[in-house]
């Protein structure tokens, strides 16, 4: 049995909102094993950006816990790091400096940045960028140096929320590559929350299904494809689409309708 | 790269071309239009004023007193007007509890206060100093506080998650996400503290630029008045190039299309 990275247990979320209060997760349990990619999917709002800010610890549950190698999420903890769709890049900061932003802040000596942030880098094709300023560089490299500087604390786990969906259909595949591969690569834990059926399939070991407000993980499919570290690979493999079928099924998206804008809170 | 410098060029040419017009029309406009010079005195009668006042008036002491509590009243009023504004942004209690009283003060006419200044101090430099800060203060102030409260709640969480301290965010998110408001701020600032200091100098006392504009309007000395205006102007301007240059040294990063741009 291996060990747990990130663990959620019964976690329930309300927010009060004037006159009302709004349950967005209700009793929702599950689990990440070490070295696992779990993806997330459901309908928007369903709550699933909510558990990513709790597993970080930016906020905290109403009723229920997340536990990250079996300690209790009090707050922020350098063992996990996140990464949304918004790059968050500092525009006064070179990308050198961006994707050292974490361990800037844990205490790491200017040096040891250097040099980490070299061979960091490197590794994801950036090093002849790292003296550029983030508004040089294309949408694809600066969600590439996102992800450099999410990975520079070296997390135990990683919370991903919907990472490259601002980005166009090629150079998501290309990230989700790069991604897959660093995940792979290092062994790390991760979380994906995303919208795309088909990212989530080809690029994880298993799918959770969540329902709309009150969120609720109402399915877990593992997803059984050889591959994991090639997204590109996958996709090309039939047995996805039946995948994709399911999840479509499950989220019942043939009879879904568009929910009026302004519900999300 | 050619293609830019085109323009560039093109529009300093234009400009150049314009102030020749300015200066002509200066010259024998008056004349032309049967404007006694006494009223409008043409740019020759002030160009030789100008040489009158530096040998006789004082006018290099003149400015440089001007210039010297513009610089004091600018300085104080920006720094007081960005610790103010920076505290506020990080304490939403205190700025809900001040807020009324700095509303008040804004809608206060600042330079009304000269007077009342110049009773407490005297005729000394430090009510007009003190107008500076009052008048340089709000628009700095507003600006990083808005800064400050727009910051990207996101960027903030990132911070966060990383385990960044309170300071470690302020110093790393918050006070450089402020740096472009605070320029902007910075900017009116430096024209403002102009104002602030000749409304002083014009109110009482016998030194600066200010006082001379008095004192030539008491002689009915027109050409000194225009003499002081116009050296008015260029500390005023002198004053805001400064700031764009230290603007566009701190915003680098920026995309070079927008900073100081066309002032």
């Amino acid at each position: 049995m291996s060990v747990l990275r990130l663990e959620y247990r019964s976690v329930t979320m309300r927010f009060m909102l004037p006159g009302r209060a709004l349950t967005a997760l209700r009793e929702v349990s599950f689990s990440v094993r070490d070295g696992e990619v779990v993806a997330l999917i459901g309908p928007s709002g369903c709550g699933k950006s909510t558990l990513l800010n709790i597993g970080a610890g930016l906020s905290s549950p109403s009723e229920g816990a997340a536990f990250v190698d079996g300690e209790r999420v009090e707050g922020p903890n350098s063992h996990v790091a996140f990464m949304l769709q918004k790059d968050l890049l500092l525009p006064w900061r070179t990308v050198a400096e961006n994707a050292m932003l974490g361990v800037e802040i844990q205490g790491m000596p200017a040096a040891e940045r250097r040099r980490r942030a070299q061979t960091l880098l490197a590794g994801f094709n950036l090093a002849e960028f790292a003296d550029h300023y983030p508004h040089q560089l294309s949408g694809g490299m600066r969600q590439r140096v996102a992800l450099a500087r999410t990975l520079a604390v070296d997390p135990h786990v990683l919370l991903l929320d919907e990472p490259f969906s601002a980005l166009d259909a090629q150079t998501r595949m290309v990230l989700q590559r790069d991604l897959a591969r660093t995940l792979k690569l290092a062994g790390k834990t991760a979380l994906l929350i995303t919208h795309d059926l088909l990212e989530a399939v080809t690029l994880s070991d298993r799918v959770l299904v969540m329902s709309g407000r009150p969120g609720r993980i109402i399915d877990e499919i593992a997803v059984d494809l050889p591959g994991r570290e090639d997204p590109i690979a996958r996709r090309r493999e039939l047995r996805v689409n039946d995948y994709v079928a399911r999840l479509m099924d499950r989220l019942d998206i043939a009879h879904a309708s568009i929910e009026p804008a302004g519900v999300a809170p | 790269m050619n293609g830019r410098a085109a323009p560039w060029r093109k529009g300093a040419a234009v400009s150049a071309a314009l102030l020749a017009v300015i200066l002509a029309a200066w010259q024998w406009g008056p004349q032309l239009l049967g404007i006694p010079s006494f009223i409008v005195p043409p740019l020759s009668m002030v160009a030789g004023e100008f040489v009158h006042a530096w040998r006789f008036d004082h006018l290099v002491l003149h400015t440089g007193v001007t210039v010297a509590e513009v610089l004091a009243g600018f300085a104080l009023g920006s720094l007081l007007g960005a610790f103010v504004g920076y505290l506020l942004g990080m304490s939403p209690t205190a700025e809900f509890a001040l807020s009324p009283y700095i509303l008040a003060l804004q809608i206060a006419p600042k330079v009304a206060f000269a007077p009342l200044f110049i009773l407490w101090m005297g005729f000394t430099v430090y009510p007009k100093i003190l107008v500076a800060i009052l008048i340089v203060f709000f628009p700095v102030m507003v600006n990083v506080l808005t800064a400050i409260q727009t910051v990207d709640p996101d960027l903030v969480n990132l911070a966060r998650a990383f385990t960044a301290s309170r300071a470690q965010i302020f110093w790393k998110i918050e006070f450089p996400s402020s740096m472009p408001p605070l320029f902007a701020g910075l900017r009116i600032g430096s024209t403002l503290a102009v104002v602030g200091v000749v409304v002083g100098e014009l109110v009482g006392g016998n030194v600066g630029l200010g006082y001379l504009l008095t004192f030539g309007e008491g002689q009915a000395n027109t050409p000194l008045v225009f003499v002081s205006i116009v050296m008015l102007s260029i500390v005023g301007g002198i004053a805001y190039l400064a700031v764009i240059l230290v603007e566009r040294r701190v915003l680098h990063y920026v995309p070079a299309r927008s900073v100081g741009g066309n002032l």
